[in-house]
């Protein structure tokens, strides 16, 4: 007898999760499509937000201050990096700047745990308790990260629609010849991007470090975030959200229902095996921008 | 992408002899007079990163096919050879490696078929399949390492007609020798016509299609050699350098760790690189760990020192990058060119200046 509720149960679970691996893909999404480098550091970016803002509350800031203290730095960063790093490669081929963010991703680690050390530290938002609806567990928990992941979506969405910065990054991201031409800076719009970035990367660094403890593990989270961002195509915010939901869903499930059977441990693959999956079929990810190619 | 055609040389001599002279110090002079921590620390994981290089050039430099999933094939290789050898004891030890590679390219090939429909970043995500579900297979089935708890795999003796290597010169030479044997029958093939279809596919796979060369053939067949040297490669790393493994050696930083070789310094392309890359690459950490102890040992634990390092290697690859993105070996033949043109302004048709300029 299948059991239902417990499909259920493990299902909304997944697509709880799902949420979290989007707010990781969100991020690489942003820079991905205004200046098509593929940002590998993006995970050190989020461990070193989560770092930052633990060690500041551990030293005796106080919640807000040290909220402001950490989006301050997280600014900071995302300028330098434009500014030392991304400006000098422009117009190189898409894998050497991919090369650069793995270094990037190195150098942040590094300064991350050499500002403040290498332990785990915990990292408790109050919110942790599990409550239940027509018979099925729900985390409370997973419940506000998804809050969380929506209001930041929608924020962007405003954003992207309404202000001038935003209308800028829109119209680079569609055809940069064509926004430098009608006079948008692109070095500013980048810089922009790097910084909405550093914040994607403090609020997934947050809900992460919350869930797994603030480690040196946090930056693997990219490694969970490609998959999504391989279905979900990687120049679409909607497809790294839908991406997200589908790898969480298809995670837990296969960790469930056929994980037993191959002797565990499936999860550090089943997500690229899905997404490769899929790309078979389309091989641009669900929401990504069709390659015409001309000879 | 703006990388430049092979150099097809027109002057054979001028490499001929560079490459004689190199082999002949390597087998001459280096067995007798390395010490065994520089035979068995240095050049030994030097030879077998130079042959994973040179096999990841064939895929991602010669074809531009981008992998990231390339200590997959090594582990592939190691732990195929180590099966090989524990199942059929009868095979002689070249078979083995031959084999080993063989299976290497299998796997290769299969992890190879979603390039026929993928490009850029969804097909270097989708290799990234190969590296964790290789890794997690060999961890998970005690099978592949004759069930070992954790995987670990103990290198057999390595004998060749009766003949055993056992000492670090002795296995640093027949390192060589398989490295010298496979780097020029590569060279040879990237000189024929799949060499060139190789190229074509990179340079523009659109037009590669249209005047004629077979796409899937061409890929596949680029994705099998590669596996196939990397795979050879890692027999090496796994029985002639380590000699002990265990599935946790080949995780994602050594497939970084040989991209780096070919993109950040070897350039991509080219297979002199490849060597000068993994050299560097071998010898730059023994280097920096022991100037950052000497320096600063005194004053900083370890912890520190290793965090410290690891800045120091990520500002290294974004400040090559910035300096020559083609790779520091570019950097090293203008270099070269504008010396020895600077020196030799009328040379005759066949020197080296016309092979370092192309």
């Amino acid at each position: 007898m299948f059991d239902y509720q417990f499909f259920i149960e493990v299902l909304i679970g997944g697509l709880l999760s799902g949420v979290m691996y989007s707010l990781v893909a969100i991020g690489f999404v942003l820079i991905y499509k205004a200046s098509g480098v593929l940002n590998f550091a993006q995970g050190a970016m989020l461990l070193f937000a989560a770092l930052t803002f633990v060690s500041l509350v551990e030293r005796g800031a106080s919640l807000p201050a040290a909220l402001v203290a950490t989006l301050a730095t997280m600014i900071v960063l995302g300028l330098a990096i434009e500014r030392t790093v991304l400006r000098p490669l422009v117009n190189q081929p898409p894998i050497t700047l991919f090369m650069a963010t793995l270094g990037l991703s190195y150098v942040i680690e590094g300064a991350a745990q050499l500002l403040w050390g290498t332990q785990v530290h915990g990292l408790d938002i109050g919110i942790s308790d599990t409550f239940e609806v027509a018979g099925v567990l729900i985390s409370r928990f997973d419940l506000f990260a998804a809050a969380v992941a929506g209001s930041l979506v929608a924020v962007f969405a405003l954003f992207f629609r309404y202000t001038r910065t935003g209308l800028s990054f829109r119209a680079v991201a569609d055809d940069q010849f064509a926004a430098l031409a009608v006079g948008l800076r692109l070095p500013r719009v980048w810089a922009a991007v790097w910084t909405v970035a550093g914040i994607v990367a403090l609020v997934g660094g947050l809900l992460w470090g919350a869930r797994l403890g603030v480690q040196f593990s946090l930056s693997l989270v990219v490694l969970k975030a490609l998959p999504v961002l391989v279905l979900g195509g990687f120049d679409s915010i909607l497809g790294a959200i839908v991406g997200g939901l589908v790898v969480g869903a298809i995670e837990k499930l296969a960790e469930v229902y056929v994980g037993p059977s191959f002797g565990g441990g499936i999860e550090t693959w089943v997500a690229y095996v899905a997404a490769l999956a899929l790309l078979l079929i389309r091989p641009s990810g669900l929401f990504g921008k069709k390659l015409v190619e001309r000879v | 992408m703006a990388i430049p055609a092979s150099s097809k040389s027109s002057c054979p001599s001028a490499e001929t002899l560079w490459g004689a002279i190199v082999l002949m110090v390597a087998y001459g002079v280096v067995p007798f007079v390395g010490s065994d921590y520089l035979l068995d620390a240095v050049l030994t994981p030097f030879l077998a990163l130079a042959l994973a290089a040179v096999g990841l050039n064939v895929l991602t430099g010669y074809t531009g096919q981008v992998s990231l999933g390339s200590a997959a094939f090594l582990a592939v290789g190691a732990y195929a050879a180590y099966n090989l050898h524990l199942r059929i004891p009868s095979l002689p030890l070249l078979i083995d490696l031959v084999l080993a590679g063989g299976i290497a390219a299998a796997v290769g090939i299969l992890f190879g078929l979603p390039s026929l429909r993928l490009r850029g970043f969804y097909l270097a995500v989708s290799t990234l399949t190969a590296q964790f579900f290789v890794q997690w297979a060999l961890t998970k089935f005690g099978w592949f390492s004759n069930d070992n708890p954790s995987g670990v795999i103990d290198a057999p003796v390595l004998t060749i007609a009766g003949i055993s290597f056992t000492n670090a010169a002795e296995r640093y030479v027949f390192s060589l020798t398989i490295v010298v044997i496979s780097t020029l029958l590569t060279l040879r093939l990237l000189r024929s016509q799949s060499g060139r279809n190789f190229i074509a596919v990179r340079d523009h796979e659109v037009a590669a299609k249209v005047i004629g060369v077979p796409l899937l053939r061409t890929k596949l067949l680029a994705f099998g050699i590669s596996s196939f040297l990397i795979g050879v490669a890692g027999v090496l790393w796994a029985f002639a350098y380590l000699r002990t493994v265990e599935p946790a050696g080949f995780n994602l930083d050594r497939s970084f760790q040989i991209l780096f070789i070919i993109i950040i310094i070897g350039g991509l392309g080219s297979l002199r690189g490849s060597f000068i890359g993994a050299a560097f690459i071998v010898v730059f950490p023994l280097l920096l760990s022991r100037v950052g102890a000497a320096l600063l040992g005194s004053v900083f634990d370890s912890g520190i020192l290793e965090m410290s390092q690891r800045i120091v290697i990520g500002a290294l690859i974004i400040g090559f990058l910035i300096a020559e993105p083609r790779g520091l070996i570019a950097l090293w033949d203008r270099t070269w060119s504008t010396l020895w043109s600077a020196r030799r302004t009328a040379a005759p048709t066949c020197s080296l200046t016309q092979r370092s300029l192309q």
